[in-house]
């Protein structure tokens, strides 16, 4: 009985000396922190992947609440349901956002882009890229090794082993641009989704010459400037041999994409063509018929309404 | 014998073609060279298409102090000034010339006389190498007159002429000593007037008994210049390795440089250079190749033209061979495989090696097991392992920590490694981007 | 030229060293030491060493190919047969079949596989195994068989080990460094003691082969040995009659065997010179402290383990020389 007792004792003491000191402690060391960051930070998704630009979502939650205006500030994953409850709880104005996604500008499938040696180093991009030119001729192209792969949080981006590239997964992909920024060659883009998920891009990123390009890669950009003169609304820039569209002023009128001579734009989560819509766009700048004759509907006509379109290439 | 303190692996030498005299190899069809063929600014073309040029005529101009002139190696008419494939795969910019006949400037000295006195003052003899474009033919192909003018507040105390060539493989140096042992000392020499010192060495790995047997006799009849054997030990030929191991002196951790002990090193190739650039008025256009590996038919020497595309470096020594699995650029340690074998002969091209398949390709890595023989193998005394591994996971404060910069990329750690980890492509990219960051940080500045 | 050509960074060559060669090179500098302990026990070392060995292979193998579902099996590349053979060392040869078995799981599944296998363990799998179960059977594993009892296995006879002479020579028995066997006895190997202990000529052997091939550095074992001697003589000096001079602390027990074998171990010990001489002299100083002042007669293994534990450590704050960071002349 006694040993009991004295255990007791003994611990309780313990007990109430530490739970003395603790409350000291707390009340002593305490930091003031706004408990709306805490808020902000339960409606954020947690994927802390840096995404917005802030180390993680609690950087990104204490920004929110310091900066007293939502301007500029997105959660790609979280996207604008997100951020509205961010301004309901800061009682602020969420700043509107277009939706995001990544495209991979590569369609330079093992078929499209022959491989004239065999890189044996370490299966990194970036290791890759600073050894040498890469396994094909095309020295902008992807490397193949999947380092937005390892890059991506959200599981979005896998590689296709037949095609040897990366392919986003649209539903998982969140904009957050960790795949953009991790490949060496920054192939990948963050573009607006664009009205009903459709949206038009080059998908080539070589800037060599035009018989180079060509030669490396049957589906590379050659820079011959078709698509600048057939875009109604002057939304493709070329420069150094390589078009690009502007997602702001494209309007999906897929003009571009019907004029390519490589197949080089592309356009995705659109309806399957008509059968034969040549005569539509037939009123060309210039007669150059050869090369805008192969305009090869067929592999559009295929072309899916939802993902993986390189796929077929 | 002297050798240097730290670290060092032994690799198989293979010296197949070292009792091969040097060859004359025949001019290309067409020469290409390239803007870039040296440390620093890339050269600025002179020629335009439709030019014709002889032999000799410069064609492009030195594009800052840290650069150097190109030469053409060959006469007829500028095609082109267009992009190659160079060594990386990546595109280039080059000037291509056509070759017809064989027409040297005529202030070239064509005579193979030898030109013992040079009475030109120590600023002249710079001036002159720098016009002549000459650069470290080792490899590194750093500019030779950069290295010949000490920045302020060092002074150069000894010329050490790097002969170790402790590549396997490669004996364009040793035969260049077999042959031109004149030469390279009146080289020495001017060397030594240029940085304003008496005293020379130069330093031989004992696997070339001739050559340092050749050299300790003629170098009797010059002044203060001392023939150092050196025991056999990857990679001697290492810059900082050499002066540890000729005079015991060790370079600091970068930014220092080994003019900060007191020491200019440049390669036997070099020196020869300089001989030809300031007593025969003969800028640098051509140099000496071996090239080699098992499977040739016969591995040789060659005095190449630079521009020479490496393909008929290797028709010459017999074509290239069925089981061809990589070409390399240089030695099997520090050398780069190529992409293709079009690629031309440049300034800093010592050597093409082929290797075939089975060589060529890496074994599979395995975990590493912490044997730490890459730390004892480091020459700089690093630990390869860590480097590797921090710069794997992109922990650059670490690496730089851990001294990353002082890593000469000599591939002793993977050359020894039992897990056959690819430690060097990890290390390099770590270098690569811990490089960045401290120029990034001292522009802030 | 058919096939393309391979581009990778330098270096293309390589020195041809593998995992494999150095974990075989190990097992055969072990032969002697295992020829020896056949010579002394007989049949019990044969048993106990087949059973540690293909229990130690078979869980590596279980666990790569069900538990972390790897495609590669690992049993090949000498790691685990080698952990299975030091394990069978550190065991006495009269010890039952399923304490073995144990072992083995402890050491390979504990000790190694938890941590991810091969290069990943911060403790030697085999001590482990060993000081798990040296804790969990001590009546079994400190019980040796007299040597020369070829044909017996468990049902040998068993007799205190010159260690055990030592620690009652500390604790008052003033007569039992007097039964020790003579130096020359510990030497060859004629005493009791665990399988692969006894003879540490064998085991020096084994160190010279594995000098040779520079499988090891002398680092490691050389500091470990000089520093018991220099440790375990002062204490003689002291007071002879209660502690043993230095060689028999040398020739006794698991020292030679861990010196030699067991601290060396690849993955759990320093990376870098310095690391390992200071990690060789704590292990000494450690080990003689328990064998003389601890409950335990034998120290080695415990001081091996708790220097594992502080190789990190040791790597972290201890750097190989730079070059360039003394300039001398």
């Amino acid at each position: 009985m006694d040993l009991i007792l004295i255990a007791v004792i003994s611990l309780g003491a313990i007990g109430l000396v530490a739970a003395v000191i603790l409350y000291a402690a707390s009340k002593k060391f305490a930091v003031y922190e706004d408990p709306r960051i805490a808020q902000v930070s339960e409606v954020l998704p947690q994927a802390n992947c840096g995404g917005c630009g802030y180390p993680g979502c609690s950087g990104f939650a204490a920004a929110c609440v310091k900066a007293g205006s939502l301007e500029g500030k997105l959660c790609p994953v979280g996207g604008q349901p997100t951020m509205e409850k961010v301004a309901a709880i800061l009682g602020l104005e969420a700043a509107a956002s277009e939706p995001k996604v990544a495209v991979v500008r590569c369609n330079g499938t093992c078929a499209n882009r022959p491989k004239l040696t065999q890189y044996d180093g370490v299966r990194s991009c970036v290791v890759a890229n600073s050894t040498y030119g890469g396994e094909t001729g095309c020295t902008f192209g992807c490397l193949g090794c999947g380092d937005c792969v390892s890059a991506c949080t959200f599981g979005a981006i896998k590689m296709n082993p037949e095609t040897g590239l990366p392919e986003v997964d649209e539903s998982k992909c969140t904009a957050c641009g960790a795949c953009a920024k991790a490949c060496p060659r920054a192939i990948i883009e963050i573009r607006p989704k664009g009205k009903n998920n459709r949206r038009v891009y080059v998908q080539c990123v070589n800037k060599d010459k035009g018989a180079v390009a060509r030669k490396a890669c049957a589906a590379a950009c050659i820079g011959c400037g078709k698509c600048v003169k057939v875009c109604p609304f002057e939304a493709i820039t070329l420069e150094n041999n390589l078009a690009y569209i502007d997602p702001a002023k494209c309007k999906s009128c897929r003009k571009c994409e019907m004029e390519c001579p490589q197949n080089a734009i592309i356009a995705v989560n659109f309806p399957p063509r008509k059968a034969k819509p040549a005569e539509e766009t037939a009123p060309k700048a210039e007669p150059v018929a050869p090369k805008a004759e192969p305009v090869t509907e067929q592999p559009k006509a295929e072309t899916p309404a939802q993902e993986a379109p390189k796929a077929e290439a | 014998m002297k050798t240097f303190r730290i670290g060092g692996v032994h690799p198989a030498e293979n010296k197949l073609s070292a009792g091969k005299a040097i060859e004359t190899l025949a001019l290309p069809k067409q020469a290409v060279f390239p803007l870039s063929q040296h440390i620093g600014a890339p050269a600025t073309a002179i020629v335009k298409k439709g030019d014709v040029v002889k032999v000799g005529t410069k064609i492009a101009e030195a594009g800052g102090f840290v650069s150097a002139a190109i030469y053409s190696s060959v006469s007829g008419k500028v095609n082109k000034v267009d992009s190659v494939i160079d060594a990386s795969g990546y595109r280039k910019p080059a000037i291509f010339i056509d070759v017809e006949g064989d027409e040297w400037e005529e202030s070239i000295d064509r005579s193979t006389e030898l030109v013992k006195e040079c009475n030109l003052t120590p600023e002249e003899i710079v001036a002159k190498i720098k016009n002549a474009g000459v650069v470290g033919m080792g490899g590194a192909c750093f500019p030779t007159h950069v290295k010949l003018t000490p920045p302020p507040g060092c002074k150069a105390e000894c010329v050490i002429i790097n002969a170790v060539e402790c590549e396997p493989y490669l004996t364009a140096d040793h035969r260049l000593m077999l042959e031109k042992a004149d030469e390279i000392l009146v080289g020495v020499q001017i060397l030594m007037k240029a940085v304003k010192v008496d005293k020379a060495y130069i330093g031989i790995e004992n696997n070339k008994p001739d050559a340092i047997k050749l050299m300790t006799e003629k170098a009797a009849q010059y002044k203060g210049i001392e023939i150092v054997p050196l025991k056999v030990k990857y990679p001697q030929g290492g810059e900082k390795q050499l002066i540890d191991a000729v005079i015991g002196r060790q370079v600091p951790a970068p930014p220092a440089i080994p003019i900060n002990v007191g020491a200019v090193v440049q390669n036997v190739g070099t020196a020869y250079a300089v001989y030809e650039a300031v007593q025969k008025n003969k800028p640098l256009f051509e140099r000496v190749v071996t090239v080699t590996g098992k499977s040739l038919k016969n591995p040789s020497n060659f005095l190449t033209r630079m521009g020479t595309p490496m393909s008929q470096l290797i028709e010459a020594a017999g074509g290239m061979p069925e089981d061809t699995g990589k070409v390399i650029g240089g030695g099997p340690m520090m050398g780069k495989a190529l992409a293709n074998t079009e690629v031309p002969i440049c300034k800093g091209s010592s050597g093409v090696l082929l290797m075939n398949d089975k060589e060529a390709s890496r074994a599979e890595a395995m975990p590493c097991i912490r044997c730490a023989k890459c730390v004892s193998a480091c020459p700089m005394g690093l630990e390869p392992f860590l480097l590797a591994t921090a710069s794997a996971h992109g922990d650059w404060e670490r690496v730089e920590k851990e001294m990353i910069m002082s890593c000469i990329e000599c591939g002793s750690c993977q050359f020894t490694c039992p897990s056959r980890r690819p430690m060097l492509d990890y290390i390099r990219l770590g270098k690569g981007k811990v490089g960045a960051i401290i120029r990034a940080r001292n522009a802030k500045k | 030229m058919a096939n393309k050509l391979i581009v990778s960074l330098s270096p293309h060559v390589h020195s041809g060293d593998s995992v494999q060669k150095n974990m075989y090179g190990v097992i055969i500098a072990l032969i002697p030491a295992l020829l020896v302990s056949f010579y002394m026990f007989g049949l019990g070392a044969v048993i106990v060493t087949l059973t540690s060995v293909a229990a130690c292979l078979f869980f590596e193998w279980a666990i790569t190919k069900f538990i972390l579902k790897r495609e590669r099996t690992t049993i090949l590349d000498g790691s685990a047969a080698l952990t299975g053979l030091l394990l069978a060392f550190n065991l006495p040869s009269n010890l039952p079949l399923w304490i073995i078995i144990i072992g083995a799981l402890v050491a390979i599944g504990i000790g190694k596989m938890t941590f991810g296998g091969l290069g990943c363990n911060p403790f030697n799998p085999a001590l482990v195994g060993r000081i798990f179960l040296l804790i969990s059977f001590p009546v079994q594993m400190t019980s040796w068989p007299v040597a020369g009892q070829l044909a017996a296995y468990t049902d040998a006879e068993t007799a205190a080990t010159p260690l055990a002479l030592m620690k009652m020579a500390v604790n008052g028995d003033a007569a039992a460094l007097e039964q020790l066997p003579s130096t020359m006895d510990l030497f060859l190997g004629n005493n009791p003691g665990c399988i692969g202990e006894i003879s540490a000529l064998a085991l020096l052997l084994g160190l010279v082969y594995m000098l040779w091939k520079k499988i090891i550095t002398w680092h490691i074992p050389v500091s470990i040995i000089a520093t018991v001697f220099v440790f375990a003589t002062l204490l003689n000096l002291v007071d002879p009659a209660k502690y043993a001079d230095g060689l028999t602390h040398l020739f006794t027990g698991g020292l030679m065997l861990g010196a030699i074998f067991m601290a060396t171990d690849y993955v759990t010990s320093p990376m870098n010179h310095k690391g390992m001489i200071i990690y060789g002299i704590a292990i000494g100083f450690l080990t003689v402290l328990i064998r003389t002042f601890g409950a335990y007669p034998e120290g080695m293994s415990f001081a091996i383990f708790i220097m594992n534990a502080f190789t990190p450590l040791i790597n972290t704050y201890c750097k190989p020389k730079r070059f360039g960071e003394v300039v001398k002349k």
